[in-house]
């Protein structure tokens, strides 16, 4: 068997320790190891943005990042975002609006637009649809998802 | 994936060491945006990932007391374009950083792994050319510098021998009354490879051309300049009518292949028309107008 390296890192705030193999990725150990099943696995190669995760600030396709190198960092998945019982802004309008309908890309929706609200409070249409240009949806055609972050920038500026 | 280790150097000479200790079996590994979907396919094998990320040197990006920019090679592209002084003097290049792959990747890709990938349509590679942009190598037997342009040597090739890597890019000075652009050609305007792409610099005195330099992505085996073009230019008046007769002459430089992006023709045809408006894209900046080269209207 492959020798696993310990890793600690911090996941949604908590201390987490692991044990991976260096091939896996962090969606792997996610999903798999800490059963954290909100990213998603579409494509495993960077074009879907089903499994973005925030790391040190920065989203990224956690397909395309080994868990070996999270040791000392800082990761938000989608399990990251609601507090307790209350949904995220993001989550809440993504429900009112109706900017899903099978779902599978919508983790990866909800977290790279907490990255980009984070980064730009008040984005522009077209700032929204270029920070998501990296997350696929084959169902709702963008626009309701569009419109839900659009609706969540000014819930969050209230 | 197969089995692999995982090897983490906090300096240069250890990474160099780890990937020479590999025997040919190590590869680089920055953003992994490349590799890990490479080794994933199968298209790529490797017994060790030699992960640059936690070497300060290529992480860094900082100007250097000549005025030249050092560009760590490891160093996101997401964090490229956020390094306010220089993504203003170079618009040019972060119009190719801009827009390599969508927000995720960006968070991760590399100029060191764009170039080391060596694809053709690299979108970073024209207008690192463009700038006169000089790479920083190091291997076994020491350093030497390389010329981005003369860098690539073919699909998938380069000039790195075994266990060498890039540790930076250096990028000179900007002179007085230049600047530059990269245009891509895509069906959409993220997420895709360049049909062609073109890297402009210019500098421009009493709106005569003293200096021009064209590079072209994705005609080619390699990122190709233009110079029978650049060299037309010196001289002439800094107009529309005179970036159209370099797009033409450009086009000459062209070799490339018809496939599912786009027949030969095309992409020769594309050749004039992105030559044309990178010129004038660079004018434009140099009279110093801010040109977003995703929502600017065409010329
Ligand atoms: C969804 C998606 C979209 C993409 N879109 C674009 C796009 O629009 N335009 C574009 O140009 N590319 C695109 N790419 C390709 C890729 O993101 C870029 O080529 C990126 O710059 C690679 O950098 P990296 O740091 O991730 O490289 P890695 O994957 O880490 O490395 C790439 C290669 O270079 C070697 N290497 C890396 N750094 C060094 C170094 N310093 N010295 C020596 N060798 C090194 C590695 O061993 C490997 O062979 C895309 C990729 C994906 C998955
Ligand atoms: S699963 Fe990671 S981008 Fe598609
Ligand atoms: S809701 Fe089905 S893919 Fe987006």
């Amino acid at each position: 068997m492959a020798t696993k390296t310990p890793v600690s890192t911090t996941i949604n705030g908590e201390p987490v320790e692991f044990l991976c193999e260096p091939r896996q990725s962090l969606l792997e150990v996610l999903r798999d190891t800490l059963h954290l099943t909100g990213a998603k696995e579409g494509c495993n190669n960077g074009n879907c943005g089903a499994c973005t995760v925030i790391l040190n600030g920065v989203a990224v396709d956690s397909c395309l990042v080994l868990g070996v190198e999270v040791e000392g960092a800082e990761v938000t998945t989608v399990e990251g975002l609601a507090c307790r019982n209350e949904l995220h802004p993001i989550q809440q309008c993504f429900l009112e609006d109706a900017a899903l309908q099978c779902g599978i890309c919508t983790p990866g929706f909800l977290v790279a637009a907490k990255a980009l609200l984070d980064k730009i409070p008040n984005p522009t249409e077209e700032q929204i649809r270029f920070h998501l240009a990296g997350n696929i949806c084959r169902c709702t055609g963008y626009d309701k998802i569009v419109k839900a972050v659009q609706h969540a920038a000014q819930e969050m500026a209230k | 994936m197969k089995e692999i280790a995982y090897a983490a150097p906090r300096t240069v000479a250890d990474a160099v060491a780890a990937l020479k200790q590999a025997n040919g079996n190590g590869k680089a590994f920055a953003g992994g945006t490349d590799i890990l979907v490479q080794l994933r396919e199968g298209t790529r094998n490797a017994d060790v990932l030699v992960d640059l990320k936690k070497i300060p040197e290529m992480t860094e990006i900082r100007q250097l007391p000549s005025g030249d920019w050092q560009i760590g090679a490891a160093t996101p592209c997401h964090r490229i374009e956020s390094t306010v002084p220089f993504a203003e003097g170079y618009p040019g290049i972060i119009d190719g950083v801009h827009i390599i792959g969508g927000w995720q990747i960006k968070g991760r890709a590399s100029l060191g792994g764009n170039l080391c990938t060596s694809s053709p349509a690299a979108d970073s590679i024209p207008a690192l050319i463009a700038h006169h942009a000089v790479v920083k190598i190091v291997g076994p037997d020491g350093s030497r510098e390389v010329p981005v342009s003369e860098f690539c040597t073919g699909p998938g090739k380069n000039v790195l021998k075994p266990a060498e890597l890039v540790a930076s890019f250096v990028i000179p000075a900007m002179l007085p009354n230049s600047s530059g652009c990269y245009l891509r050609f895509i069906p959409r305007s993220e997420m895709d490879i360049a049909v062609v792409g073109c890297g402009t610099t210019l500098t421009v005195e009493k709106d005569t051309i003293k200096q021009a330099r064209i590079a072209l992505g994705a005609v080619a085996p390699k990122p190709v300049l233009a110079e029978e073009a650049a060299a037309w230019l010196i001289g002439k008046p800094a107009t529309i009518e005179s970036f159209e007769k370099a797009g033409e002459i450009a086009r000459k430089a062209a070799t490339p292949i018809s496939d599912m992006r786009g027949p030969a023709e095309y992409r020769t045809h594309l050749v004039g028309v992105l030559v044309k408006r990178s010129l004038m894209t660079s004018l434009r900046r140099l009279r110093g107008e801010r040109v977003d080269v995703l929502h600017d209207k065409l010329v």
